[in-house]
């Protein structure tokens, strides 16, 4: 029982990596006050550069530090479209999907039969072999650790810094923003290519670690995903790393139960993620104080300083 | 040069103009190769469905060489596109068309009606009318051997089996891999999991980590990835592909593989239309046809087991031995076929139920 | 140093609105010469595939229009809530509903032979539509949730239940398990327009859809009420506009349009209801909105267009053996341009000097 419950756990940590990449960065970009709807088409984009490197280089390091770039680049155009040329955020966002699915799918038509080496969990010698503590500490992939370390990162800098003090000023009152000086377009390109960075990072875990392959839309909708996620999560870092693993765990704990003859009719489980974020977003919208402290103010509006 | 393109362009046009006015008087001229289309659901990628259809009109395509052109489009959802890409093969002159997935049926239906003189091949569904035939492989004559394999080679007596949708045709499967398994290890069990979709390689993973967290040490699988063949090399366990052979995917881990090979009856099917002797017909093809093939076994699968595999499938070829024939339980006791009867084909193509070996409950089964 | 930069101007261009349009054409053909040239294939003749060839025949431009028809339901409906910023973006789900709902009627008087079962479908669709996008209304409405978030999450929930339906409760007890219902009944299918083609009378519906929603904005106080609290929304509580009336307006448009788009599918060229009745009519109709300018008029030519692209890319796999995956770059970068060039309409370039410059010159 005990090695199910590690198990399951080790599983539920690798199952929710992807979207915790994915949705930090959606959620730094949304605190900016942009919504980027484009990040399945970036997490594609992400999974496939990183492979194509990963295969030419036979550097899985490179490969993951390109699928950042990826999804970066991807996202520069929709900085372009939404933040320069000030047009609509959600329909670009879904146009960027549409562009991302097409071009991963394309310049990845070399690479549906090439197998790679994965990136593998680390072996420190020894230590994994500590019962219990020893897996659930050591014997994880090295991008787990990564997406770890992500999550204090962007809570440390929303929180602790001044440059995230600023992200949040933007979001907040892009007009009062730029009152005081700060350049709000420049910001949000940033927060926009973070965002991008990240989602090609989760892209290059799912091409490089978790189902190491490229195939088309190998993502199968965790971009979307991501971005309830980030609501449901309050735009909180730890709420986004616990919703993760819980949107990742409730798959795995209906095929753990699957697997041991427990009949659940899986379309109502598949349901219980959206209905419980909905519910979770009423009840926390109904008290305004609580919203307003987290969610970004300028969500989806365009910013130009003279109007 | 722009105008020579747009002169030939014309001169599709017009011809799209007549077949559609006139769609039955549309007749291949002799001496000209006959025009082939194929509606695929899914991009062709490396394995599964999709591709070894694919593989299958490559042969078709070199066995008859400059008799035949072929044409295919990848990737058609089942619904309303699918019938405007059928009819625009149709109405482009080809006089064959493969629709290779179920949800093609209605659609395949609807416009052989239009173009009365056009061979229509529907793949796994079970309607048909005067110009459109069907076919379909007994998978699950492989499925029985596999499970053999699997009996044979598995410590813990539990088999992993991950699955996309409870339709028929994928609960036979697991019924007659149950059975294979069962023949040989007769306390052996199988563990289904339902991923409900035929390709999300993240899923398939994760069914599969979860069935060998639950002690599964030979997996297999009904779904179009190779995640759980991945998956399987990643933990050290064995593995039986499904449609294609995945031993580069997993070269320690796969024991063997249930192969679809469609290329001898495309060749057939066309040569048939070529002579002008192509009849609607209902082909149910096995083993002992050429479309169902086991992938070569690792060297790690001991000879004798080898050696019964493949005296199982003579047999099956023979028509001497069914992966079900009686005395047949389901999983809640219930006797399904007397002893020494063989199911017949009708109850095979409704069946709902598991038999004896595999664990849990078929959902939204009444 | 010279900057350009972008100022906006005090009222839109009028001919800017005529030539953005135009600069994304260019683009697009130029981006496709390079494309279709890198591919190895002659760049004029892929462009004539992908742009001429879906309209050759009168079979093709029935599909044509056939395909924009759900599109432009759903764009024409979103595009009233969305002039008064109310951000539904789950026509996708609204429509599925619609499906559900009018194909359940078609299901339950399967063996009625009365005319009244077609109407029947979609006063129901519509309904289901309604109820669908009513419950982000009703969470912005009363506890002031974010509708972007809740409608997108919704339409999860309506493809799942109508996954749930197909497999379970209304499968075709004589279709061999497989995930379908019962083909619906002769009195249940829309009748077909014109011979030879898919076309149905649910042409008629979305384009008195687009009339309507013509009138309605640009005719009726309420339509004028809604562009104003879209535009001055400061304004608009000033001079007494309930900004809850505007929401309710605005998603049930919305849900409304994308519910008879649902029923105009599952009755139409489909005919039964399947696990998916949609390849994203409703996701589409948020990009169709936006390059329609949130105009009924823009709305009809950008979902001929969003269509034409989708019968194009089929045209390129068949005719130039190009991948699938082109449709959807193509497609892409084709949108993202149209979105892009409608800057011009609001702001104009300015190339900005430096003083020292000014001065010396």
């Amino acid at each position: 029982m005990m090695d199910h419950a590690i198990t399951l756990l080790l599983l539920t940590l690798a199952a929710g990596t992807p979207l915790v990449f994915a949705a930090l960065g959606e959620l730094v970009t949304e605190k900016s006050g942009v919504l980027n709807l484009g990040v399945e088409g970036m997490m594609l984009v992400g999974a496939v550069v990183a492979f194509i490197v990963a295969t030419t280089s036979q550097s899985p390091w490179l490969g993951v530090a390109a699928g950042m770039a990826g999804g970066a680049a991807l996202s520069l155009v929709f900085a372009i479209v939404t933040l320069s040329l000030h047009a609509n955020q959600v329909a670009s966002g879904l146009a960027l999907s549409l562009f991302g699915i097409g071009l991963s799918a394309f310049i990845g038509l070399d690479y549906v039969s090439v197998i790679i080496e994965p990136i593998r969990p680390l072996t420190v010698h020894g230590l994994p072999d500590i019962p219990v503590v020893g897996v659930l500490l050591f014997g994880h992939n090295p991008l787990v650790y990564l997406s770890l370390a992500l999550f204090a990162a962007i809570q440390w800098f929303l929180s602790r810094t001044r440059a995230g003090l600023v992200l949040r000023a933007v979001g907040e009152s892009p007009q009062s923003a730029h009152a005081i000086g700060i350049s709000v377009v420049r910001i949000r390109y940033l927060a926009v290519l973070f965002g991008g960075a990240c989602a090609g990072l989760g892209g290059a875990y799912l091409s490089l670690v978790y189902s190491p392959s490229w195939a088309e839309g190998m993502t199968s909708g965790r971009g979307w995903i991501a971005l309830a996620l980030v609501v449901f999560a309050n735009w909180k870092p730890w709420r986004v790393l616990a919703g993760a693993y819980l949107f990742g765990g409730v798959t795995l704990a209906q095929f753990q139960a699957q697997g041991m003859g427990v009949e659940l009719p899986s379309q109502y489980l598949a349901m219980l993620p959206y209905i419980a974020t909905i519910v979770v977003l009423a009840i926390i919208s109904r008290n305004a104080a609580v919203i307003k402290q987290n969610a970004p103010a300028s969500l989806g509006r365009p910013f130009h300083p003279e109007g | 040069m722009t105008r020579l393109s747009r002169r030939t362009s014309l001169a599709t046009l017009t011809a799209c103009a007549l077949a559609l006015a006139l769609p039955a008087s549309a007749q291949p001229k002799a001496g000209e190769p006959l025009k082939i289309g194929f509606v695929y659901v899914s991009p062709i990628g490396d394995a599964g469905w999709t591709f070894q259809h694919d593989t299958g009109r490559k042969q078709m395509e070199a066995a008859l060489g400059g008799r035949v052109t072929t044409k295919f489009i990848e990737n058609v959802p089942e619904g309303t596109d699918a019938e405007r890409v059928i009819r625009d093969l149709a109405a482009t002159g080809h006089h064959l068309i493969f629709t290779t997935s179920f949800g093609y049926m209605n659609p395949t239906i609807k416009v052989a009606q239009a173009f009365p003189n056009t061979k229509f091949e529907h793949a796994t569904g079970y309607k048909t009318s005067k110009n459109v035939g069907i076919y379909n492989a007994r998978f699950y004559e492989g499925r029985y051997l596999a499970g053999i394999v699997a009996g044979k080679m598995s410590k813990t007596g539990i088999a992993g089996y991950v699955a996309a949708f409870p339709i028929p045709e994928v609960v036979m499967g697991i019924n007659a891999f149950a059975r294979g398994l069962r023949s040989v290890n007769p306390k052996a069990e199988v563990k289904v999991i339902w991923v409900s979709a035929w390709f999300d390689p993240g899923k398939e993973s994760e069914a599969a980590n979860t069935l060998i967290s639950q002690n599964a040490d030979v997996l297999t699988h009904h779904t179009d990835s190779t995640a759980t063949m991945q998956t399987a090399e990643a933990k050290k366990v064995y593995a039986v592909a499904y449609h294609s052979d995945m031993s580069k995917y997993g070269p320690n881990a796969q024991l063997t593989a249930v192969t679809h090979h469609w290329g001898d009856y495309y060749t057939r099917v066309a040569q048939s239309v070529l002579d002008g002797k192509w009849q609607q017909d209902n082909v149910w093809g096995g083993i002992k046809d050429g479309m169902i093939k086991l992938a070569p076994f690792n060297k790690i699968v001991p000879a004798d087991v080898q050696a019964m595999v493949k005296k199982a499938e003579a047999e099956i070829a023979a028509g001497k031995l069914s992966p079900f024939t009686g005395p047949m339980k389901d999983n809640t006791g219930k006797e399904r076929l007397a002893a020494g009867k063989t199911i017949t084909d009708a109850e095979l193509s409704r069946m709902d139920y598991y038999v004896q070996g595999v664990v849990g409950k078929l959902p939204s089964s009444k | 140093m010279m900057r350009i930069r972008l100022e906006p101007r005090a009222e839109p261009s009028r001919f800017a609105g005529w030539l953005s349009p135009m600069v994304a054409a260019v683009a697009v053909v130029l981006i496709g010469l390079v494309l279709f040239s890198l591919m190895g294939r002659n760049p004029w003749h892929a462009l004539y595939v992908f742009f001429i060839e879906p309209m050759n025949t009168l079979y093709d431009a029935g599909e044509l229009v056939l395909k924009a028809s759900p599109i432009m339901l759903c764009a024409v409906g979103l595009s009233i809530g969305y002039r008064a910023n109310v951000w539904n973006i789950g026509a996708e789900g609204q429509l599925i509903m619609g499906a559900i709902a009018g194909g359940g009627v078609a299901l339950a008087f399967h063996d009625s032979d009365s005319r009244w079962v077609l109407p029947a479908m979609f006063v129901v669709g519509a309904a289901g539509g309604m109820a669908w996008a009513a419950i982000p209304a009703f969470l912005r409405t009363r506890c002031n949730t974010n509708e972007i978030l809740v409608s997108l999450m919704l339409v999860y929930v309506a493809s799942l239940i109508l996954s749930l339906l197909v497999h379970g409760a209304w499968r075709d007890p004589e279709g061999f398990n497989f995930p379908q219902s019962k083909m619906f009944a002769e009195t249940a299918l829309l009748p077909i327009l014109v011979a030879g083609t898919r076309l149905n009378v649910g042409l008629f519906i979305a384009l008195a859809a687009v009339a309507a929603g013509w009138l309605f904005m640009q005719r009726s106080l309420a339509g004028f009420q809604m562009r104003v609290a879209g535009l001055a929304p400061a304004a608009a509580s000033y001079a007494g506009i309930s900004s809850s009336r505007t929401v309710w307006i605005g998603m049930l448009a919305g849900g409304a349009c994308a519910g008879l788009a649902g029923v105009g599918e599952v009755a139409g060229p489909i005919g039964q209801l399947l696990p998916v009745v949609s390849p994203g009519y409703g996701f589409a109709a948020i990009i169709v909105a936006f390059v329609g300018r949130l105009h009924p008029v823009g709305i009809f030519f950008a979902s001929l267009l969003m269509s034409l692209l989708y019968l194009g890319g089929e045209a390129a796999q068949m005719h130039l053996a190009l991948p699938s995956s082109v449709t959807g770059l193509f497609q892409g970068t084709l949108l993202l341009f149209l979105l892009a060039t409608d800057v011009f309409i609001r702001f104009r370039l300015r190339i900005v000097r430096p003083p020292t410059a000014a001065t010396a010159a």
